[in-house]
């Protein structure tokens, strides 16, 4: 594919994860942050969350999975995630997470349940789309062209 | 006498009664006066009174008679009684009604009032009376008279004073309050005029500035040259109208009262380079030369409201360059001290004395009426405060002297065909005339039509640098300085005919740290130049010299070939026009680099960039890099960020580093106390209050606790400052980072001894804030 089209895809890609609401506006000031002396900054971000959110969620089920739940300990992991998702702009685990922790406020264990469901789903999908964005970039930096920055009128 | 029918009656009759009776009267004998007779009987014994009239006629004896005179009678009663008045009395005999007999008096008419009384001679058969009347008519009480006509005079005056003024009073109030219902009403007009205004400029701005971001992102996209062009003269003329929008909203602003200007630290000279940048397009269209000069005494920071100094340049400026189509714009610009000196001396100035040769109107004339002038030794040297006076000197048109005086009224133009000629609403010098008052200084201007204006103007700044910030506070530099380092120590030679000319490039190129030293015939400079490297580095050579010596000039080329050590100088020429611009002229041996004008300091070190090699790779052209100073705002701090989450920790330290800073990460608390036991390195600290083990309030509350037990002991001679860095009172500043806003209040946060914070997700620009808060 031409140069210019994997450009257009890319962007187009970008405005519709916006539009879809998996991202939000703070991914814009991550990507500000990435430059020639910070060339691959998004992605380590990326990456670090992704670890850190498996290393999270697996705790979260165990944690659950428990006869006598600690409503304390779970809501200090929701705590984390949301606050590392939060930073990254993925806006629906975010969201997903703010409902985990009512949830957890109440100590309903449904609820929690529904909820570790919901988040791990979001954090799948939003996984799968960065990964297309990566790749949709790795062709662009292959090729030898650059990577459009968005601006969006927000 | 004692005889007639009547007599005998009476007689009988007090025989009969026992009483006197009085008889008829009549005419005396001897005097002729009118008398009259009572009667007594006289009895033989007593009676008693309640006596049958038989009885006291058989009792009767003889009788008595006296004769009264009336008149003598009267007058003697009257003499006692009425001495003074002249009074008439009437006595008489009213026993027959309808006949009175008149008794004494004359029978004078009824004139005026009459007072009758009865009057009792004892005889019960007889009525008398006496009527009693003033003989002469009162006269009228001229004095009561008088005196009442004249109270009943004032008394009306009075009244109608009363009454004119409460009319008056009634009136003059209503007429105040009429005019307080105008004056409400013309107010409620101007503030919603202005209102109205205000909106409807702000209502226009949105709509333009989405038009301008627009253009501006298809000027990114691929188009042809045409296509660029239209995007471009779209862009000039949207650009402005938002200019003349906020001009207008800046009108409105002020009328309310509402400007206010900022205090923030700012280089004058990095705002002047914007300026002059800003003008060097249409300066070069016209041909007019412009320079920018600024004193060595004017300190390098001052504290005031940047945007605004650059308001009031601009517009004058733009004014100077709207009306002058040949020559120079001068922009100077110095302490008020070094002027004053100078305006006792009469210097010579000669008209041909200038940057660019033509005449200009003298710019003392401009500042003759300034009050901060006639104010002897009123200047306080213990105070911070930097008097500036900076003046506009073009060669222009000039003001007509009959549109002089209207200069600074707001929307005045000279002509109401300048609007349509140039543009421009006439507000700008208005604004510009009440934000120099807002800065405490005075405008002024001198024009001479034909020859030129100079525009004058003083402000008050606080001077920026003080002696209490510590080294690292000097690496916070624009470009400018940074770049200034690398050719510090260098020389150079100009060549310019014109002091004025020369002195506005000696000081761009000191600038850079680049000695300077000028000729004004260019074979002066000889031999400097031969002598390489060792005495001049590069030959600053103004387009004039180089127009009319040294083109053609076999000499110059040969002294550039043969020096005698070191290599040749680099040679640039300061170009009016810009078809040369950024273009090496190569003349046999020797390349010139060409320097557009307007040049500035940061031009000519691109241009030895270049040329030596020397410097930062990547810098373009003309020293526009945002980047670049962003990087260096925050050069040279040392910040920890202490969060236990590793996403956030990697994207805070990723946004403090994009501004230059040095930042270390720790994950926990405790960590966070070891890093900041003094002594240590450390300039800030952003804490993450939601940690396990020890949270942020916490940590920071141990911290202080540290700071204070050390800078006690320290104090105390306990321990020696020298071991500390030579810091006797440790406080890092410490920031928080929330992610809830209502877990950890503002409160919370000062009381255990922060100094601020933020709020995740955070901006990289928001952290920047708030961090350089501390660092000013």
């Amino acid at each position: 594919m031409e140069l210019v089209q994997i450009q257009r895809r890319l962007v187009d890609y970008t405005k519709s994860l916006f539009m879809e609401g998996f991202l939000d506006a703070q991914f814009l000031q991550l990507q500000q942050l990435q430059d020639d002396s910070n060339p691959d900054f998004v992605f380590e971000v990326v990456s670090l969350f992704f670890e850190d959110s498996e290393k999270l969620l697996n705790e979260l089920t165990i944690a659950l999975d428990q006869p006598n739940v600690d409503f304390k300990k779970i809501d200090s992991h929701v705590h984390q995630l949301k606050g590392s998702s939060s930073s990254i702009g993925a806006q629906r685990v975010k969201n997903a997470c703010i409902a985990f922790r009512n949830y957890c406020d109440v100590q309903n264990i449904e609820g929690c349940l529904t909820c570790l469901q919901q988040v791990k789903q979001e954090c799948y999908l939003v996984k799968n789309k960065f990964e297309t964005l990566f790749r949709l970039e790795q062709q662009i930096m292959a090729s030898g062209g650059s990577v459009p920055t968005i601006e969006l009128g927000f | 006498m004692l005889s007639g029918q009547e007599d005998s009656k009476n007689v009988l009759c007090a025989r009969k009664s026992g009483k006197g009776v009085l008889a008829a009267p009549f005419r005396l004998l001897k005097t002729n006066r009118l008398g009259v007779i009572l009667t007594f009987a006289v009895y033989k014994r007593d009676l008693p009174l309640n006596a049958t009239p038989t009885e006291r006629i058989q009792a009767t004896d003889g009788y008595l008679g006296g004769v009264f005179d009336i008149e003598s009678l009267v007058e003697k009663l009257l003499q006692q009684l009425a001495s003074k008045q002249t009074i008439l009395v009437n006595v008489l005999d009213t026993t027959n009604q309808s006949y009175p007999i008149s008794m004494y008096g004359s029978n004078a008419s009824n004139a005026g009032l009459e007072h009758v009384s009865l009057l009792n001679f004892g005889d019960p058969f007889r009525k008398h009376e006496m009527r009693c009347r003033f003989k002469q008519k009162p006269p009228w009480p001229w004095l009561g008279i008088t005196t009442s006509i004249g109270i009943l005079v004032i008394a009306l005056l009075v009244g109608h004073i009363f009454h004119a003024t409460v009319n008056r009073l009634a009136k003059v109030e209503d007429d105040c309050h009429k005019m307080m219902e105008l004056k409400k009403q013309a107010e409620a007009a101007d503030v919603a005029k202005s209102q109205f205004l205000a909106t409807v400029s702000h209502e226009i701005r949105t709509p333009m500035n989405g038009v301008l971001g627009m253009l501006h992102i298809l000027m990114d996209t691929d188009l042809d040259v045409t296509q660029l062009d239209y995007v471009r003269t779209a862009q000039a003329s949207g650009k402005a109208l938002v200019a003349l929008i906020n001009e207008v909203l800046d009108q409105a602003k002020i009328k309310s009262g509402k400007l206010e200007l900022e205090e923030v630290q700012f280089d004058l000279r990095a705002i002047l380079d914007d300026v002059l940048s800003l003008f060097s397009g249409k300066s070069q269209d016209k041909g007019v030369e412009l320079a920018v000069y600024i004193s060595d005494q004017v300190p390098q920071m001052l504290i005031g409201d940047p945007g605004r100094f650059r308001q009031i340049i601009i517009n004058l400026m733009g004014n100077s360059i709207k009306f002058t189509e040949k020559g120079h714009i001068l922009v100077t610009v110095h302490l008020v001290e070094e002027v004053i000196d100078s305006i006792e001396v009469e210097t010579e100035s000669s008209s041909e004395n200038t940057l660019s040769g033509f005449p200009v109107a003298d710019r003392r004339q401009s500042w003759k009426g300034f009050r901060t002038f006639s104010q002897e030794g009123s200047i306080n040297p213990f105070s911070h405060s930097i008097s500036l006076i900076v003046s506009v000197e073009d060669t222009g048109e000039g003001i007509p002297l009959e549109a002089q005086s209207r200069v600074f009224t707001p929307f005045m133009q000279v002509d109401p065909s300048i609007s349509r000629t140039h543009g421009g609403t006439g507000i700008g010098l208005s604004i510009s005339k009440c934000l120099v008052n807002l800065m405490k200084g005075e405008i002024g201007f001198v024009s001479i039509p034909k020859i030129g204006s100079t525009f004058t103007f003083t402000a008050v700044f606080t001077s920026g640098s003080s002696s209490s910030k510590k080294y690292k506070s000097q690496q916070i530099n624009k470009m400018s300085n940074s770049v200034s380092s690398e050719f510090y120590g260098m020389r150079a030679l100009v060549m310019d005919p014109r002091p004025v000319r020369a002195k506005v490039s000696k000081y761009q190129i000191r600038r850079l740290g680049i000695h300077v030293e000028v000729v004004s015939q260019w074979k002066q400079g000889l031999s400097s130049i031969r002598r390489g490297s060792n005495a001049i580095n590069m030959v600053i050579i103004e387009q004039e010299v180089w127009d009319k010596y040294l083109n053609n000039s076999t000499l110059f080329f040969d002294t550039l070939e043969k020096i005698d050590y070191g290599t040749p100088p680099k040679v640039f020429l300061l170009s009016n026009s810009i078809s040369s611009s950024g273009a090496n002229i190569s003349t046999g041996v020797c390349n010139m680099t060409v320097i557009p004008k307007p040049w500035r300091a940061s031009m000519l070190a691109a241009a030895l960039q270049r040329t030596m090699g020397v410097g930062n790779k990547g810098n373009p052209c003309n020293g526009q890099l945002p980047s670049l100073s962003l990087r260096n705002l925050l050069l040279g701090r040392k910040i920890l960020i202490v969060d236990d989450n590793n996403v956030n920790l990697k994207v805070a330290a990723g946004a403090l580093k994009k501004y230059g800073a040095d930042v270390v990460s720790a994950t926990r608390g405790i960590e966070a106390i070891e890093l900041l036991t003094p002594p240590h390195q450390f300039d800030a600290c952003f804490m993450d209050i939601q940690m396990p083990e020890m949270d942020g309030f916490e940590a920071t509350r141990r911290i202080r606790d540290m700071e204070h037990n050390i800078n006690n002991r320290i104090h105390h001679g306990e321990l020696s400052v020298e071991a500390y860095n030579n810091v006797s009172n440790w406080h890092v500043s410490i920031l928080a980072m929330t992610a809830d806003v209502i877990q950890a209040t503002h409160e919370e946060c000062l009381r255990c001894g922060m100094d601020g914070y933020v709020s995740k997700p955070f901006e990289a620009e928001q952290l920047y804030r708030e961090v350089s808060r501390f660092f000013q």
